[in-house]
């Protein structure tokens, strides 16, 4: 990404120098940091990156078959899966489906787990370690059970809000996206709001005395002050909300019980996992690749663009 | 704005964040029949007994299997938790205490992993896995859950920050070696930063949905999370694990409360250790 110039600085102590008491601890500290690595970077080329890469090799594979029945032979195909990843609308289509998740659910998210955040740091709230405890409690439901809970409570039977979800079909085609939205929000609001509020916590006072004798407001200085601060805070938010949102999986699997609304491609993850199971694993391979790459420069151009702005 | 509007939104928002949990609460003290006959909000005369025998059935349901769901996930993700965590902090302390050759090459290699969605992994994991003969194994949900790049940027930017480097030359004059070091003094000024990233570790492994339920074939080496979905999609066909699933969904979720109440002083002052950078 950058810096890679760093790889030709010559780090080594010259050749034939005496041995001192600082070359023989630097060896040792080399030896130190090989193996403070080894057990992560064994792990990452194990569980990261070789699976990439055979993602990308599965990917330019292609079933070919003898006759009509046959044994199915792997061969290379270079870009013939990406061929069919283009002309798949269904999976285009959950791709939109999801941005447009995206697009709404994640500025309502951020935009409440701020507000939160500025409201526990300011003087206005009593009883903030309950709000804090309260608002974070969602986080610790799995997805699935998420999914599962509100799944009831979307369902005109067994609802709590009955007078609601018997007049509102909450799991029908035209709503069931937003019923996700919901139940994600509700898991995640308390994660982001505690990290903005973190880094609240983390300015130093004197500045908001500095403002104060100044003569502004609390809303002044939350806003010229406590916000541009915590940009990067949101900004991190910000990116693993765009990584979990392409990731979509298992809160519309789950509702799939409970809606019909939801079909096995309604989210890119789904179509994946359908085609797999189909099983036609280099074109799920292939959708992979899409995603991951998709994401990564989604969250990339993200953090790039709004580094520069803030830095402007 | 004034104090009574802040307290009104705040309350407000307690209300959506707490009434799920409650009436998942009051509807696991509930019969099957009183699930849709009583106030779904509140107890009914029997509760406590009703609760204890829904208790009773969800561990003796299919030969004990929610218990056993309950142990997988706790193997899955606090001993896989606890690994992770000792090895992202050394690996991040290397990166963030010693200057070597291709240190922010190795470091940009785990950030960009970062970004790399896990559901994107899964099934090429799954496809190396079957090729080794290790799905459905534990193995297959474990070793990959082990490795957590984010882990390791937490580790690297809190080691700098509060691993002073005068300490480590003091440590090397008195003869302790660089291993030592670590573990002796410098995971104890991590010590937000390691329980941060095991809480995050736990509950990201906790949560993990794709790669067990493309991995595990073996109902009985089932995370709690994927077995309680897969009883779930059996309601239509067998109406009575509809209050199985309500209770085992209120039992899986009490863990991590309670390990997010516990561990609370600590993952709150590390939290913000990610943001602030």
């Amino acid at each position: 990404m950058q810096a890679m110039s760093v790889l030709s600085t010559p780090a080594e102590a010259p050749q034939g120098a005496p041995v001192t008491r600082r070359n023989r601890s630097s060896g040792a500290q080399r030896r130190a940091v090989a193996l403070f690595i080894a057990p992560f970077g064994i792990l990452f080329l194990a569980f990261y990156a070789i699976p990439i890469v055979y993602a990308v090799i599965q990917s330019l594979l292609t079933v070919e078959r003898e006759g009509t029945f046959g044994r199915p032979r792997q061969v290379f195909g270079g870009l013939v899966q990406y061929e069919q990843v283009f002309q798949n609308t269904a999976f285009w289509e959950s791709v939109g489906r999801v941005l447009l998740f995206g697009v709404v659910q994640v500025p309502i998210m951020l935009g409440l787990a701020l507000l939160f955040a500025l409201l526990l740091d300011s003087p206005l709230l009593k009883g903030k370690k309950f709000f804090r405890l309260a608002f974070f409690a969602p986080y610790a439901v799995p997805g699935v059970i998420a999914a599962i809970m509100w799944g009831f409570l979307y369902s005109p039977s067994l609802s709590p809000f009955g007078a609601v979800t018997s007049n509102v079909d909450l799991l029908g085609g035209n709503l069931v996206l937003w019923a996700i939205a919901n139940i994600v929000t509700w898991v995640y609001v308390g994660y982001n709001m505690l990290i903005i509020y973190s880094s609240l916590l983390a300015i130093p006072t004197e500045i908001y005395e500095a403002a104060r004798l100044d003569g502004a407001s609390n809303l002044q200085i939350a806003w010229r002050i406590k916000i541009p601060l915590v940009v990067p805070a949101i900004i991190l938010t910000a990116v693993f909300s765009i990584i979990g949102t392409l990731q979509l999986l298992a809160e519309p699997q789950t509702l799939r019980s409970f809606s019909s609304a939801i079909n096995s491609t309604f989210t890119p993850n789904l179509a994946v996992y359908t085609t797999a199971s189909v099983p036609n694993y280099n074109l799920a391979a292939a959708f992979s690749v899409v995603l991951a790459l998709a994401t990564f420069i989604l969250s990339f151009v993200f953090l790039k663009s709004t580094q520069r702005k803030v830095t402007q | 704005m004034s104090r009574s509007a802040a307290m009104l939104i705040m309350g407000v928002f307690t209300l959506y964040f707490l009434t799920p949990i409650w009436w998942l609460l009051t509807t696991s003290t509930k019969t099957g029949s009183e699930i849709t006959s009583t106030a779904p909000l509140w107890f009914t005369a029997d509760s406590a007994g009703t609760f204890l025998t829904n208790l009773g059935r969800l561990f003796a349901y299919g030969d004990g299997l929610f218990g056993r769901w309950l142990l997988n996930s706790a193997l899955y993700a606090g001993v896989g938790a606890l690994i992770g965590t000792v090895i992202a902090a050394m690996c991040g302390y290397a990166l963030a205490k010693y200057e070597f050759r291709g240190r922010e090459a190795i470091f940009n290699i785990v950030l960009s992993g970062v970004l790399v969605p896990a559901t994107a992994l899964a099934l090429p994991l799954f496809l190396i896995f079957s090729r080794v003969e290790l799905t459905n194994t534990m193995w297959a949900v474990f070793l990959p859950s082990l490795v957590s790049p984010f882990g390791v940027y937490l580790a690297r930017i809190y080691a700098a920050a509060s691993v002073p480097g005068e300490l480590l030359e003091a440590a090397r004059l008195d003869g302790s070696g660089e291993i030592r070091t670590f573990f002796t003094v410098s995971t104890r000024l991590m010590a937000p930063a390691l329980v941060t990233i095991f809480l995050f570790q736990f509950v990201a492994i906790w949560n993990n949905f794709f790669l067990p339920l493309i991995m595990l074939r073996d109902q009985a080496l089932f995370p709690v999370t994927l077995g309680l979905y897969a009883w779930n999609s059996q309601i239509s066909q067998i109406p009575e694990l509809r209050s199985l699933v309500i209770v085992g969904a209120l039992v899986s979720i009490l863990p991590l409360i309670i390990a997010f109440l516990a561990l609370q002083r600590f993952w709150s002052s590390g939290l913000g250790a990610g943001s602030v950078k």
